[in-house]
């Protein structure tokens, strides 16, 4: 009996670590087989024969050198960062009193704003850009950053507002209604007491609406047409695929090297992102 | 409070939706400033064509099939990295990463991995001898291969968010319950089906449900790895209506094909959301 359990518990952990290195192969080998390929000599990514996971000829630093000196890629990385930051910022600005509101509004009311905005993330961005070029156009900022900072929070602030709600219902209304009494207004109450101990929820505003900035392709493909203003998801593959010409090693640095910091400032996160999404999204 | 996020919602996205489905009933193109009201012309011609039809298809096939594998493979690696062990960090880490990486350039990274020449699977598998080099697959350029793999793609990218928010409903779950269930010698199937599984259902639906929509209306995977290619079998309305409104300048059949999408994921977004609430109540 002792020694079948024992084979069982080896077996289980066998199949346990498989299935976590199963994933984690899945997950990650496209971004060890973009590092591989960036040090490579192009020669030698084509050339059919050679075992693509080792260096046949000596490894190379051309292709970064491709990407820092002749793409504007630093400038990319500079534009996505701020768009990035003024996006958060402004979603912030516009999702934190939003959810505040709906998650108090009781009724009726309340809810069918909250239903009002939910329904504006069902809206495909494929219908909303022809419009809305006219609209960049008349407000004079095309092929600026700017037109992007004004339509990014489109898809940023119904998701956060509703994240959000979900956040403060589960704050307890008695919170507030303390500070009320010991004479702070309703928004004083909402910006000393609400949001500081909201910040889980906050930190999951931030890195969610950051990460769809930066993934975002269309309107930024469309809207901008100076290679100065272009975001990294749209200058690298503009800059790199020429025609049926793919620079692979400079591609493939470029993808590594916007991602692999990204993340490991967001797994030191994730604990409390996890946090944050619980409390939000199940009530 | 609320007022600043509904004007911005309302002019940034309501004016333009509507001006979209003006759009799609008058006979706009990109080169000349006139437009003339045609009713329902444009949607008629495109209901007709062979070309709609297989993107309404090939877009509900993409949507359901990823978002299948997103949860059953999310559930099971969020199940997994519940339990602590040694380098946990460094695993989540990787894990992580398709998430992080702007999906423009990850597809390109899958475009490099499955090109018909210099493809790495193809070569693994051969070194290993399941292919020979006459019948390597062309991941990209068969029917339904290119399917499978732009699904695949997809998969890979959403599969970290969906384990995060899986995880999360996960820790969740009071540890009593779960010592309660022992106690009363659950195995772990069945622990799982009737008791994690549905405490958990509420967040699973809310996550298929934005899963859905995201895969329904984002072209980026599609439009990176095959540009609806080959012969239009992964052409999604998505790429459809860029292709179609942008790319060839005919905004309003365009706009057509964006604008039928919407009154599909109202449905699928009312059913969903109808069953998490129902969920949450019991």
């Amino acid at each position: 009996m002792g020694r079948r359990s024992g084979i069982r518990r080896a077996a289980g952990h066998t199949a346990y670590a498989g299935i976590i290195g199963a994933f984690t192969l899945f997950t990650a080998f496209p971004f060890y087989w973009m590092l591989i390929t960036t040090f490579k000599r192009t020669g030698d990514l084509l050339k059919r024969g050679n075992n693509p996971f080792l260096y046949n000829e000596p490894p190379t630093l051309e292709n970064l050198r491709v990407l820092f000196q002749d793409t504007l890629y630093v400038r990319w990385l500079w534009n996505t960062a701020f768009v990035g930051v003024v996006v958060v910022a402004i979603t912030l600005v516009l999702a934190l009193p939003a959810g505040y509101a709906l998650a108090r509004l009781t009724g009726r009311w309340g809810e069918q704003l909250g239903i009002g905005i939910f329904l504006t993330y069902l809206v495909p961005p494929t219908l909303l850009f022809i419009p809305l070029s006219r609209l960049i156009a008349l407000l004079g900022v095309q092929d600026s950053l700017w037109s992007l900072v004004l339509v990014y929070p489109s898809f940023t602030v119904p998701f956060c507002t509703w994240l959000l709600m979900g956040f403060f219902k589960a704050i307890p209304p008695d919170i507030e209604e303390a500070a009320m009494i010991d004479g702070l207004s309703r928004l004083g109450a909402f910006a000393r007491v609400v949001i500081p101990i909201s910040m889980a929820g906050i930190l999951t505003v931030i890195i969610f609406s950051f990460t769809l900035v930066t993934q975002e392709f269309v309107y930024a493909l469309t809207f901008i047409t100076t290679v100065s203003h272009y975001t990294v998801s749209v200058g690298v593959p503009t800059f790199l695929v020429r025609g049926d010409v793919y620079f692979w090693g400079s591609l493939m640095a470029a993808c590594f090297i916007a991602s692999v910091p990204i993340a490991i400032v967001y797994n030191f996160f994730v604990d409390r992102f996890i946090a944050g999404f619980t409390v939000g999204a199940v009530r | 409070m609320i007022a600043p996020a509904a004007i911005y919602i309302v002019l940034v996205v309501g004016v333009p939706f509507f001006l979209a489905l003006y759009y799609s009933l008058t006979d706009i193109t990109a080169g000349s400033r006139e437009l003339h009201f045609v009713g329902l012309k444009n949607f008629a011609a495109i209901i007709g064509t062979l070309k709609f039809q297989a993107a309404l298809w090939n877009t509900f096939v993409f949507a359901v099939g990823s978002q299948i594998l997103v949860i059953v493979l999310a559930t099971a690696l969020a199940l997994a990295l519940m339990k602590d062990f040694r380098g946990k960090w460094l695993i989540r880490l990787l894990i992580l990463l398709p998430w992080v990486a702007p999906m423009s350039l990850g597809s390109i990274g899958w475009l490099w991995i499955l090109d018909s020449i210099y493809s790495v699977i193809n070569w693994t598998l051969q070194a290993v001898g399941l292919i020979t080099p006459d019948n390597w697959p062309m991941y990209l350029g068969k029917p339904y291969l290119a399917m499978a793999s732009v699904i695949g793609v997809h998969v890979w990218r959403l599969l970290p968010l969906a384990t995060v928010i899986l995880l999360a409903g996960l820790t969740s779950i009071p540890k009593d319950i779960h010592d309660a269930a022992q106690v009363d010698g659950a195995g772990f199937w069945r622990e799982l089906f009737q008791i994690t599984l549905p405490l958990v259902r509420p967040i699973m639906l809310v996550a298929t449900l934005f899963g859905l929509i995201f895969a329904s209306t984002d072209m980026i995977v599609i439009f990176v790895l095959t540009r609806g290619g080959p012969y239009d079998t992964t052409q999604v309305l998505s790429t459809l209506a860029f292709f179609t409104g942008i790319q060839g300048g005919d905004l309003a059949e365009g706009a057509a094909i964006a604008v039928f999408l919407f009154p599909i994921l109202l449905a699928v977004a009312v059913v969903f959301l109808r069953i998490a609430r129902r969920s949450e109540v019991i």
